[in-house]
């Protein structure tokens, strides 16, 4: 089944999503949407699938054009997709969520279990996985829980499979595995779309690239291309994907100490388990770890987010476990949240009184309770200034913005004072390259400055970026310290639990 | 260099009141009051006999039934605005401004309790308990005002700060059970609201809130230097109290705008994750907001008490808790909004009551009209389809929905 898109338009507002987008997606093909975040390419799925009608422009499937009202319509022609966040409901079994929707039923107009249950074993085994019907979703690995999805796709006879962002969840392990199962959906015919913004991916398992920036298909890539050459690309200029950083100081003159740290997780789970670690000033720590694997619940505890179970935290010497998260930033410590939206900014205030959530008392912007106006707004247009934000004034609400320039926000609000500790959670989740690269440079600069740095990330990409050592970290615990010249692989593994002396053996 | 210091101000002013007035939701505001007034005016005709009457025949004498129905509109906005805002036909200035006492009467502890709900609203928190915090400052006060006697002066300051302690402790507690347990604020203020209308009632019952000579059951009235007594002369109804709330609606205004705790209150209220992070305490934020809540709308609950009741009774709270959570819609929980709500709610109020005298209508068509106002500004769509505006992209969630939401 081929697809064609003939000048899609998608407007929202006065922003257009998609400008006039014309691509072919081949049967047998894997094509790799590449772009960066908030270049269309979502929305442009979300067409094919249905969720969004165009404003203009034509879908034609095996020439014939088409109007897909609903993502059942488009399912009904034969178009399968599988989320980033999976669309799975994790308290039925497999065979329960893949009939979900078109439920076979009995003679009786009762629900085929049997039948679906044979329909998810059929399905499975022509493509290779091993599915059990009959487990629980919520009781999978996540690996697995995408190859539900896909299987889902598949029973409803999927000639073409929209993949988005389907590796962000994964390990390296875990996403070699998706790209064997996808070369042999291919090879069986099937039209793969491959949605992504990681290049070595992209690299690695495309037929055919198309970038796409602003709304626009810019272009194919050849094939050959190189990261860099892809990046290019995407974002419109030459970019440098690595960071030049100079030996990492490490000293001991800002140090946090944390021993015993043990933290129960929102589900009454131990969520980190018994960890020990010393971070020293001058030096950048990469956590690593698959998401989900105690690395929230442990800076949260860090910074006073999360109640401590027992352990101890020392900041320069001063004792923070427990404490209040504001005694805590005081002690010395900048935190960047993970999700920076719900917990970084306030998107229905201003820039400048983002920049001060945290400073509301003994600084040159208030006295007493009274807040000094002219003080905040000198702040906001310097920081403005200093961080490159790109906003109409101080006086712009931060909820306006693009998340690039909210976390300028928040790492100039947490970078606004000396700290002993910086611990930056997922610091560019879905920023665009020169944002990253931004981002990347200011907390070099605060290694440099004689901070202690903790970065949380579950791109390897930067893990190697930033890290001047690699703890890794499964189910709670930390499997490893590494170098950061340690491969890939045996970094995969030991996200897999793996401890790094075995890795490093089975690596090779 | 003065003049022009004057004519930036002026400048200034003039563009924040045209952006005021172009905000879309200051627009959907009149235009709620708007339709509410006009589905009032049918409401009028069709609740008027001689207008009904003549709609029978409507197809043979049009005529009829127009005029009928202008007659009984003309009348009745005349008697609202003679009992709302002047009356010409007054023999003497004090007459003629009578109505205007009466409006500034009416608006006075709807305004102050109004501004006090604004700020649980700021904090995110949907205090439907100020009803139950005007009694129990009303209860307190009575206290001061007919058990102590004192010298006139420090009497009514203790009076009033009796409500406002009481009022504090009453929506603070609200505040403190869901900052420690998550009970939702609605179902609790609800709660509190029974709770303190049972404990008026008891001790209305009690030899010692007994008036003497009397069964009913009411307390003796207020020592005169207790009471506020009327501004403008003998006869009419409006109190220093207003003064209260223009100094109120100017220390709230300058409380959101310009200090840290009003900081703290829009920053838990829209984000409490993002205050949290930032080192601000949801639950010590929550606490105060309601308490700051609870402290103002005694004060509204003190000056109703010393400025026109005068002496408690199972009514002393009117209808005072639920209109002002309509004044502090209708003003967007903006202090200026808030104020400029209570007048227009007292107008209508003071205006119904002439309407009613003086036209046969019920006052119930200005209580309707109240509603109807409240029901398009939480149906937000409503108006915006209606009158064909424009949707915004991004809508701030009103307490109100906030509450459906959490259903």
């Amino acid at each position: 089944m081929r697809i064609l898109l003939d000048e899609v338009t998608k407007t929202f507002g006065d922003v257009v999503a998609n400008d006039h987008i014309s691509l072919t997606i081949n049967p047998g093909e894997i094509h790799c949407i590449l772009g960066e975040n908030g270049a269309g390419k979502s929305t442009l799925m979300n067409i094919i699938y249905g969720l969004h009608q165009p404003d203009a422009g034509r879908i034609l499937v095996d020439d014939e054009p088409v109007v897909f009202e609903s993502p059942r319509a488009a399912m009904e022609r034969g178009i399968g997709m599988v989320h980033q966040h999976f669309m799975l409901i994790p308290v039925f079994t497999v065979a329960e969520n893949v009939m979900l929707g078109d439920e076979p039923k009995t003679s009786a107009r009762l629900l085929d279990y049997a039948a679906a249950r044979r329909h998810v074993v059929a399905v499975s085994e022509r493509f290779g996985f091993q599915l059990d019907p009959d487990a629980l979703v919520s009781e999978l690995p996540v690996g697995v829980q995408q190859r539900v999805e896909i299987v889902k796709a598949l029973a409803r006879d999927a000639q073409v499979l929209i993949f988005d962002e389907p590796t962000a969840v994964l390990t390296p392990q875990e996403t070699d595995e998706l790209i064997a199962i996808l070369r042999q959906l291919s090879a069986e015919g099937k039209a793969i779309v491959f949605i992504s913004h990681k290049l070595r991916e992209v690299r690695a398992i495309a037929d055919r690239i198309s970038v796409i920036r602003h709304g626009r298909v810019v272009g194919e890539a050849p094939l050959g291309s190189t990261e860099s050459e892809l990046a290019a690309m995407m974002v419109g200029r030459s970019v440098s994907l690595t960071i030049t950083k100079s030996p990492p100081r490490r000293d001991w003159r800002s140090s946090t100490v944390v021993s015993g740290l043990t933290v129960v997780g929102s589900d009454g789970a131990v969520a980190v388990d018994d960890i020990s670690i010393a971070f020293r000033g001058g030096e950048i720590t990469a956590i690593a770890g698959v998401e989900g694997n105690g690395q929230t619940e442990f800076v949260e505890a860090l910074v006073g987010l999360r109640p401590v179970s027992s352990g101890s935290v020392t900041v320069d010497g001063a004792e923070v476990a427990g404490k209040a998260v504001k005694d805590i930033l005081a002690a010395g410590v900048g935190f960047v949240p993970e999700d920076r939206k719900a917990n970084g900014i306030i998107g229905s205030f201003t820039i400048e009184h983002n920049l001060v959530l945290d400073r509301l008392s003994g600084g040159p912007f208030t006295s007493g309770i009274a807040m000094h106006r002219a003080a905040i707004r000198e702040n906001g247009e310097a920081a403005i200034a200093e961080f490159d934000i790109r906003a109409p004034g101080p006086t712009a609400l931060a909820g306006t913005l693009s998340g690039g320039n909210q976390q300028k926000i928040v790492l100039a609000r947490e970078l606004a004072r000396p700290l002993a500790l910086f611990i930056a959670s997922q610091p560019t989740r879905g920023l665009d390259v020169g944002s990253i690269e931004f981002v990347h440079a200011r907390i070099v600069a605060e290694r440099d400055a004689g901070a202690a740095v903790v970065i949380v990330s579950t791109e390897l990409d930067e893990v190697y970026n930033l890290a001047d050592r690699i703890v890794v970290m499964y189910r709670g615990e930390i499997v490893g310290v590494v170098p950061p010249e340690t491969p890939r692989d045996v970094i995969g593994l030991m996200m897999a639990g793996i401890p790094a002396a075995e890795a490093v053996g089975s690596a090779r | 260099m003065t003049t022009r210091t004057t004519a930036g101000r002026l400048g200034r002013w003039a563009d924040a009141l045209l952006r005021a007035f172009t905000d879309r939701s200051v627009v959907v505001t009149v235009l709620a009051v708007v339709l509410a007034m006009a589905l009032g005016t049918v409401l009028m005709v069709l609740t008027d006999a001689d207008a009904m009457a003549s709609l029978a025949y409507v197809f043979g004498r049009p005529g009829d039934f127009f005029a009928a129905a202008g007659q009984t509109i003309g009348s009745a906005y005349a008697a609202m605005f003679t009992g709302a805002v002047v009356d010409p036909t007054a023999p003497d200035a004090a007459g003629f401004f009578r109505p205007l006492t009466e409006t500034l009467a009416w608006a006075t502890p709807l305004a102050i309790a109004g501004l006090g709900l604004s700020i649980s609203f700021r904090a995110g928190l949907f205090n439907v308990g100020a009803q139950g915090q005007i009694i129990m400052a009303a209860v307190a006060s009575s206290m001061v005002g007919f058990m102590l006697h004192l010298p006139p002066g420090i009497h009514l300051v203790l009076t009033l700060l009796a409500g406002v302690a009481a009022g504090a402790i009453w929506g603070g507690i609200v505040g403190l059970l869901k900052a420690k347990t998550g009970a939702h604020e609605v179902i609790l203020t609800i709660m509190f609201n029974q709770i303190a209308y049972l404990v008026l009632a008891y001790l209305l019952t009690l030899p010692a809130f007994q008036r003497p000579g009397t069964n009913a059951p009411m307390s003796p009235a207020l020592d005169a230097s207790a009471s506020l007594g009327p501004l403008f002369g003998a006869g009419t109804r409006t109190t220093a109290g207003i003064v209260v709330a223009i100094g109120m609606t100017v220390l709230v205004w300058w409380t959101f705008q310009r200090s840290t705790i009003g900081f703290q209150l829009a920053a838990v209220g829209s984000n409490p994750f993002a205050a949290r992070t930032a080192g601000m305490r949801p639950a010590v934020v929550w606490t105060m907001g309601m308490a700051l809540s609870g402290a103002v709308i005694g004060l509204a609950g003190s000056i109703h008490l010393a400025g026109d009741e005068h002496f408690l009774k199972l009514g002393i709270a009117g209808s005072i808790g639920s209109d002002a959570i309509m004044v502090a819609l209708l003003g967007r929980s903006h202090p200026v909004g808030v104020l400029v709500g209570a007048l227009f709610f007292g107008a209508l109020r003071a205006g119904g009551v002439n309407m009613q005298a003086y036209t046969g209508l019920s006052i119930d068509i200005v209580l309707v009209i109240q509603a109807l106002i409240v029901l398009f500004l939480c149906a937000p769509a409503l108006i915006t389809k209606i009158f064909g505006l424009r949707r915004s992209e991004r809508r701030a969630i009103t307490p109100l929905q906030k509450v459906e939401l959490s259903r």
